[in-house]
């Protein structure tokens, strides 16, 4: 078991430096094939030749793409230092890079976005769960009923409608015209916890009904399937309450799969949910993500992907270990 | 055969409230399908008394396992038409309230299921499953009802079974499972056993071990029991009664001397005619019942048994037209036309011989 964490957790840490590797080579080898050249990205379309190159050598541009790269990592172990024009900057541990653009490192710009989110990643996770499995788990015992159809409309509708027209009929609604939500800027939890649960209201009930479809769904399908099993039956010879029988019986099956890609999907959301940020204008890592792409901003688009690519590790590692836990015939070895 | 029913009858007791411990009058269990209405079982009676035991037999599809289902209430409501009556120690069930079941279910009466890989639930341990069963009709503690799933894994002969409790039903063995089913079907000690095809799923060395242990307990409890198998060795066994369906009807219903030694019905002989023997000589074929059976929404008219019956319309009989009951017997209940006479006759010159 311990040997079995050990391995896991070398091969996810294997996997993130892979995933490093390719980030960047994507990140500086692509504009080098392309033609343009990463140090006028840094410095804008103004500035003369010799500007360029003066800044190329400055960060190091000149240098091949693998010494480049053991600088990027050596930052993130140890930090690095930037010679950025007539000041030295110092960027510390865990070095994920400096914007230029921003003038500011890429590690703090993360974390000061990561608590908007997670706030709304958890928040619509919370709802997507409860409202996903109770749904399923009452469209599968009313089988056929209207509560059953309604309830896979409405996940149909959910997968199928796109964030960018469900957020932004919601806000119409509900901020524009009912002005029963907040609009504006988004607030701490700390500093104003109203204020903070009406900015992201709307956000988490748009975000949940995308996510709250596929596990309706699932929910429904595995209950059905689980209810036909013969260990159910069982349980109803027993003598059991039919509450107890599905309550704990059939949940505990059902239950296995959810978890399951609840991890995944939480893993990813961790690392920005890009259009639901957009659109109820959250400064979280999904909108940092696409302002970094709109202004070709390339430490801040690397850090971001790394960023992710670690939740989603990470994700699949704690449902690996979870699943043994949920499951007893699963051993890990 | 003797009569323990822990209420004493009233003397002049109601026509309509039944005598045996275990009494099921004109069950009929009917699922409404898009093609129509599934009689899986159509007009069964029956009784059984504490102590004894009642081998149904059948193909599949006969309705064994339907009935058994009926008797704890187990079919849904919505799907499952049930009518008739089921009496257990003067109570009536098919009429009674689906709670007033649920708290006879697993109490009072219990079933063993085929195949117990699937029947135990993987998620929770053996000793989680059994004191669940246990505490559903008993207010007591965890510990009392762990040393009490202990004390039935012990009594079913799982070895270190202070230690097996906590186990999970996929680290036991097949026949090792079984028993634990029977521990968990035992547990509140119930007066009707079902056990449905006990030995099916199990290798050949532990049936026998299997169907021991469920005589053992049997006289240990004095419990009534109904074994429904396909498998007629395991009710030579065990059963003192013979009941043989056919097509959701019992066709031929006798102690197991009777069935075993001078059966009357046809397809009672098909069944016999299709055990292998192994103390006689090798012969060359065994002797299937013809056809397949019959499809319980259209059933055959007359006697359901006529398409694949050797002694069709013997000597101007109406098979085809007039449905058979169970009086056409002698000593025993015979669905035949046949005249008995005729019926001992070809039993004994042709049947027999070739057994």
């Amino acid at each position: 078991m311990v040997n079995y964490i050990l391995r896991r957790l070398v091969t996810s840490a294997l996997l993130l430096l892979v995933v490093s590797m390719v980030t960047f080579a994507i990140f500086f080898l692509i504009p080098k094939a392309a033609g343009s050249d990463p140090a006028e990205l840094f410095v804008g379309r103004t500035a003369t030749p010799a500007d360029v190159a003066a800044t190329r050598v400055k960060l190091g541009l000149d240098q091949p793409i693998p010494v480049q790269y053991g600088r990027f990592l050596k930052g993130l172990f140890v930090g690095r230092d930037f010679n950025a024009g007539p000041s030295v900057t110092h960027c510390a541990a865990p070095c994920f890079g400096h914007s230029f653009r921003n003038d500011q490192d890429v590690w703090p710009l993360l974390l000061d976005r990561l608590p908007v989110t997670v706030s709304l990643a958890l928040g619509a996770a919370v709802i997507w769960l409860v409202g996903g499995i109770l749904g399923g788990v009452l469209s599968a015992l009313k089988r056929g009923s209207i509560l059953d159809r309604t309830a896979m409309v409405i996940a149909l509708a959910g997968v199928s409608l796109p964030v960018y027209f469900t957020g932004l009929l919601a806000q119409l609604i509900f901020v524009h015209s009912l002005r029963w939500f907040r609009g504006g800027e988004y607030v701490g939890l700390l500093d104003d916890p109203m204020g903070w649960a009406s900015k992201l209201f709307l956000g988490w009930i748009t975000l949940a009904l995308v996510f709250a479809a596929n596990y309706t769904r699932l929910t429904r399908a595995t209950m059905l399937e689980t209810v036909g099993e013969d260990y159910i039956r069982t349980a109803r010879a027993k003598g059991l309450r039919e509450r107890t029988v599905i309550g704990k019986h059939a949940m505990r099956a059902v239950l296995t799969p959810i978890v399951t890609i609840f991890g995944l999907d939480l893993g990813g959301l961790l690392g920005g949910a890009i259009l639901t940020e957009s659109v109820f204008s959250l400064p979280g890592i999904g909108r940092l993500s696409i302002d970094a792409v709109n202004q070709k901003d390339l430490p801040i688009i690397l850090g971001v992907t790394l960023f992710a690519a670690f939740f989603i590790i990470a994700a699949n590692f704690v449902v690996d270990l979870l699943y043994a836990v949920i499951d007893p015939r699963v051993r890990l070895s | 055969m003797t009569v323990l029913t822990n209420q004493p009858q009233p003397s002049g007791a109601d026509a309509t409230q039944g005598t045996a411990f275990l009494d099921v009058r004109d069950l009929r269990i009917h699922f409404a399908t898009d093609d129509g209405v599934v009689k899986a079982v159509d007009g069964l009676t029956f009784a059984l008394e504490r102590g004894e035991t009642l081998g149904i037999v059948g193909e599949s599809g006969s309705g064994k396992s339907v009935t058994s289902l009926g008797i704890l209430g187990l079919h849904r409501r919505g799907s499952a038409r049930v009518s008739g009556e089921v009496w257990l120690d003067g109570e009536e069930l098919v009429g009674a309230s689906p709670e007033r079941v649920r708290l006879l279910r697993g109490d009072k009466m219990s079933m063993i299921f085929q195949d117990p890989l699937t029947a135990m639930h993987p998620y929770y341990t053996i000793g989680a499953q059994i004191i669940e069963a246990y505490r559903v009709h008993h207010k007591t503690s965890r510990g009392e009802a762990r040393k009490r799933a202990i004390d039935m894994l012990d009594r079913v002969g799982i070895p270190q079974p202070a230690k097996r409790v906590d186990d999970y039903p996929h680290q036991f063995s097949g026949g090792m499972r079984q028993r634990a089913m029977i521990a968990m079907s035992l547990v509140n000690n119930p007066a009707l056993l079902i056990a449905d095809e006990p030995t099916t799923a199990l290798d050949v060395t532990v049936q026998a071990q299997i169907l021991d242990l469920i005589r053992d307990l049997q006289n240990e409890y004095h419990s009534a029991v109904i074994i429904i198998t396909h498998d007629l060795g395991v009710v030579a066994e065990l059963a003192d009664d013979i009941l043989v369906m056919y097509g959701g009807k019992c066709v031929e219903h006798g102690t197991a001397q009777t069935i075993f030694r001078r059966p009357e019905h046809p397809y009672a002989w098909g069944l016999l005619s299709s055990v292998p023997r192994v103390d006689q000589d090798v012969r060359d074929r065994l002797l299937p019942i013809k056809g397949s059976p019959p499809s319980l929404i259209n059933l055959p008219s007359g006697c359901s048994f006529h398409p694949r019956c050797p002694y069709l319309e013997r000597d101007g009989i109406p098979c085809k037209t007039v449905e058979p009951d169970l009086s056409e017997g002698s000593d025993h209940g015979v669905a035949c036309h046949i005249p008995p006479a005729e019926r001992q006759r070809i039993f004994l010159h042709d049947i027999k011989p070739a057994l």
